[in-house]
């Protein structure tokens, strides 16, 4: 039997930044993960001699900067390329071009609709403001409105006087952003349908909502307010595949002499006169520690590895009610070549970059009701992005890999369980829609990879394949997150704490999760914070 | 009916590999060195210098200066002018020099590729052919020729580099060391390649005669479509010469001959090179002035800061105390946000006895037309900011 000071439950990147933070902090940490690689859903696996599949993430805007730099991740051997030019796909031969260049950008969307184009303008700046409020409070534990601790006064008057500053009408407006969907948000701006396609995409992703559904609107947000190096709203992606954020980490942390240990899958937490104790492994090895860090998702911590006579009343019924639908499949292709999309210029500025299959809104909404049905769609919305072509080390050069992310498709389905058979039609629904906007696409697939949200759930165990480890609408957001009074990373029972996307702020590959979780820790166990202050461009 | 140009006078010079450049400069962004056009950007300079750190990229150095230097007193000739000491340079090796007027003041800074004991090649940012002559006086064997415009000069950067000029067909290049020279057949000429740059990284600079440029070019960059090539231009160099710690003339230092004001030029020990200065060799240029400054320290010392924040320090002067009441101590000579090493970086120039002190930048930004200063905390490094190891690795890595 062996002893830490901590113990993280899960390699995730949140679960390695954790022990990062607790480790440079002089604590004695493991981390302890269940596959025999680290990564979580950060990670490049090679499938295929020669391919190295993001199979789960793929690209990268929200990690925060200040990490990065802190941890000096540079030197671990990260290094994040931003990529250009998305080409939004519309029903029929319409196309919607994201040129890098503003005033090319700006003619692009004049060609489609005069007053959108100008509309874009504020638009964009409506956006940005409301994700300069909200990219303040990543990086800072959401107070808790009804405590009296002058830490949480504290930060409550911050986050009113940050509000107040907006002004009384922009208060309004940012209350009825929160709520509304994607698509009633953008029709206030825009008219034309592929622009708004285009715009409302990232309001479902990841999400089991339509885009008319209240609360997408938020989630678009969350896809826009990260940036790579101050260019905000742009996306990274991670040089080696999204494995190399997790390995940059991992390396980090060992260097701070963390201890990781591979294909050690966490049984059962133990709670002793209720504390956590440590951790009893699947090999049944246990492990004691002063504190138990989890980095699963919080319905998987308190359903699967706690025992519920260990959970005060009424948490066991909140991880289980946890909102965590799991709506997205992710299907990962390597190509003998560079695919060629019809009524797109041969720019390879922008023809290689991403690929939105957004179709119209109501495409989208079609999409999402196959979801509800329980099956998925045979016109389904794609994001595309072909990261061998910005990336020379991810496929044999002159190669590809592409890799699509697939909404919707149902963690179960309604005639029964997903087998594989339902899973290579399911594969088939997405080659088949890339087939009618790039014909000769198949011929080029040499291998591929198709992951159902049962799939994901099953390998790296996010609850029903949901990418945010619990979905980002209203009610499980901020101190609400994951759930009413505890959205401080401390956890129900004493000594034991969560720092995964369940947490604030949220799902993508942020690391700010688990550097969140640690400040607080270290809080508790009276030692000196080792987390730092966000870096933001925009003040 | 012919017509001329009435401002054929006041156009800048082509370079050889101007009929591609100007195909794929999209930005239609130009600027002007040595009376060359030469391009600031080709599409997006953050975007050029990401494929310099992470596919490969090239650099049109033909409007850089190129002298032959031949003859039995090149190399004694070279050896009084430049700090260095040339006798120690290998055969089909480059090494970089400077060179200064009889006080130390900085000339000008380049590399020598020693080709044959009586042959040397020199290039160098701006021209100086005088300098050249005067130094080459009383010197009976040796014969000085501006060859810029018969050397098209390329450069290649970035870690996809050695893959593509394998491509291309260099067999062995693989096996250049840095700074070496290695010499391959080519169309019935001879293409030189050295393992040199400007960026820091993996790279090499190539050298053909003029009239093949656009051959090399073609073949390089069908080489080089796997292995994701882009020219880049001046903003995604200056990015990454600042990474690897480089000195650029007009930013880093004034050429002494351009000086008016003779407290506004540089010497190497002021730039942090005195690593470069070989008093162990004979007479050369400078070596009194330079020896008294070694003993007696120079008054400003070139330094490179890691600064807090995320607000460039561009033009910003040093101070070593944060409220910034007092003498500043230093001032900025290049800063920028750095991508890959994510850190706020800058060159400055910081007086010798203010070096242990606390550093402060007074930083000044807008947005939105608004003004805004901040004061940031710098923390001095002793090493380039970006060293990758496959920079110095024989065989390079794949990538």
């Amino acid at each position: 039997m062996s002893h830490y000071d901590a113990i993280v439950i899960g390699a995730g990147h949140n679960g390695l930044t954790n022990a990062a933070y607790l480790a440079k902090a002089g604590l004695n940490v493991v981390v302890l993960e269940k596959n025999e690689y680290i990564g979580g859903a950060a990670v490049t696996r090679e499938l295929h001699e020669g391919w190295h599949y993001s199979n789960c993430s793929y690209v990268c805007s929200m990690m925060r900067q200040a990490i990065h730099r802190d941890l000096d991740l540079a030197r671990h051997g990260l290094i994040l390329v931003p990529y250009l030019g998305t080409i939004n796909f519309g029903d029929g031969d319409a196309r919607l071009i994201s040129y890098h260049d503003e005033e090319a950008a700006h003619l692009e969307l004049k060609r489609h609709s005069p007053h959108d184009a100008d509309a874009m303008h504020r638009f964009q700046t409506d956006l940005t403001r409301y994700s300069q409020l909200i990219r303040k409070t990543l990086m800072r534990t959401p107070p808790e409105p009804t405590s009296f601790r002058p830490r949480d006064i504290m930060e409550m008057l911050w986050l009113a006087k940050k509000f107040w500053d907006l002004g009384e009408k922009e208060i309004y407006e940012y209350v009825r952003f929160f709520t509304m969907s994607a698509a009633e948000y953008l029709e206030d701006y825009f008219e034309n349908d592929l622009i708004m396609a285009a715009m409302a995409s990232p309001g479902i992703i990841g999400t089991a909502l339509g885009v008319y559904s209240p609360g997408s609107s938020y989630i678009l947000l969350h896809h826009v307010m990260g940036d790579v190096d101050g260019s905000i709203g742009a996306w990274g992606l991670a040089r080696g595949g999204m494995g190399a954020i997790s390995k940059s980490i991992a390396s980090a942390a060992q260097e701070f002499g963390a201890e990781i240990r591979t294909d050690s899958g966490v049984q059962q937490v133990l709670v002793k006169n209720g504390k956590a104790s440590g951790v009893v492994l699947e090999n049944g090895d246990e492990i004691t520690a002063r504190i138990v860090v989890s980095n699963l998702d919080a319905k998987r911590t308190f359903t699967r590895i706690m025992d519920k006579n260990d959970l005060p009343d009424g948490i066991y019924d909140k991880a289980k009610n946890f909102k965590i639908r799991g709506s997205s499949g992710k299907v990962n292709i390597a190509l003998s070549g560079m695919p060629k999309f019809t009524e797109v210029p041969d720019n390879k500025y922008v023809n290689r970059g991403g690929q939105t299959f957004s179709g119209s809104l109501e495409t989208m909404e079609r999409a999402y009701d196959c979801w509800k049905r329980g099956t998925w769609s045979d016109n389904p919305f794609i994001e595309s992005v072909i990261p061998s072509a910005w990336d020379p080390t991810v496929a044999p050069a002159g190669q590809h890999w592409m890799s699509n992310f697939v909404q919707y498709c149902p963690p179960e389905l309604a005639d029964g369980p997903w087998t594989p058979e339902k899973r290579d039609a399911f594969g088939e629904s997405v080659i088949s829609k890339i087939e009618r906007y790039s014909p000769g696409f198949r011929d080029l697939i040499v291998h591929m990879e198709v992951r159902t949200p049962h799939d994901i759930e099953n390998e790296i165990g996010l609850t029903e394949g949901n990418i945010f480890q619990g979905e980002l609408t209203i009610d499980q957001l901020f101190f609400n997150r994951p759930f009413p009074g505890y959205g401080q990373y401390r956890m129900p029972v004493k000594n034991m704490y969560m720092c995964g996307s369940s947490t604030h702020p949220g799902g993508g590959v942020s690391a700010v999760c688990g550097a969140n979780a640690a400040r607080e820790i270290l809080i508790d166990l009276r030692k000196p914070n080792t987390v730092p202050e966000d870096d933001f461009y925009d003040e | 009916m012919t017509t001329t140009d009435p401002y054929a006078g006041e156009r800048p010079k082509l370079t050889a590999f101007y009929p591609r450049a100007k195909e794929l400069n999209i930005r239609d962004a130009w600027q002007v060195w040595n009376g060359y056009k030469f391009a600031e950007c080709y599409y997006d300079g953050e975007y050029e210098y990401f494929c310099v750190r992470n596919t490969c990229g090239t650099y049109d150095i033909c409007p850089m200066q190129k002298y032959k230097i031949k003859g039995r007193d090149a190399e004694a000739m070279l050896n009084r002018m430049v700090t260095r000491d040339v006798k120690k340079i290998g055969l089909n090796r480059v090494a970089y020099c400077v060179w200064c007027t009889d006080e130390g003041r900085m000339i000008d800074d380049g590399t020598i590729f020693k080709i044959a004991d009586d042959n040397f090649m020199l290039t160098c940012g701006s021209p100086c052919t005088a300098w050249l002559r005067k130094a080459a006086f009383g010197f009976d064997d040796v014969t000085v020729t501006d060859v810029t415009d018969d050397i098209a000069a390329l450069a290649l950067q970035g870690p996809t580099s050695c893959a593509t000029l394998k491509k291309m067909g260099l067999d062995g290049i693989d096996t250049a060391k840095p700074f070496d020279i290695q010499f391959f057949p080519f169309h019935g000429e001879t293409l030189m390649v050295s393992r040199t740059g400007f960026t820091g990284d993996l790279g090499y600079e190539l050298w053909i005669p003029t009239k093949l440029a656009i051959q090399m070019w073609d073949e390089l960059y069908t080489a080089g479509e796997d292995y994701g090539i882009q020219p880049f231009g001046e903003t995604a160099t200056n990015m990454t010469r600042l990474e690897a710690g480089f000195i650029m003339p007009a930013m880093e230092f004034n050429e002494a001959l351009r000086t008016v004001n003779l407290n506004h030029d540089q010497t190497p020990f002021e730039l942090s090179l005195g690593w470069l200065v070989d008093f162990d060799k004979p007479h050369f240029s400078g070596r009194a002035a330079l020896l008294e400054e070694k003993k007696r320290g120079p008054k400003y010392t070139l330094t490179k800061l890691d600064i807090e924040g995320n607000k460039p320090a561009e033009e910003s002067y040093i101070y070593n105390d944060k409220r910034c009441k007092g003498k500043e101590v230093g001032y900025v000579t290049s800063a920028m946000w750095s991508p890959a090493v994510k850190a706020n970086i800058a060159l400055a120039m910081i007086k010798t006895e203010h070096l242990d002190d606390d550093l402060w930048a007074e930083i000044y930004y807008a947005k939105e037309l608004r003004q805004y200063s901040r004061v940031a905390r710098c923390t001095r490094k002793t090493k380039p900011f970006w060293t990758p190891p496959r920079a110095r690795a024989t065989p390079p890595a794949d990538y």
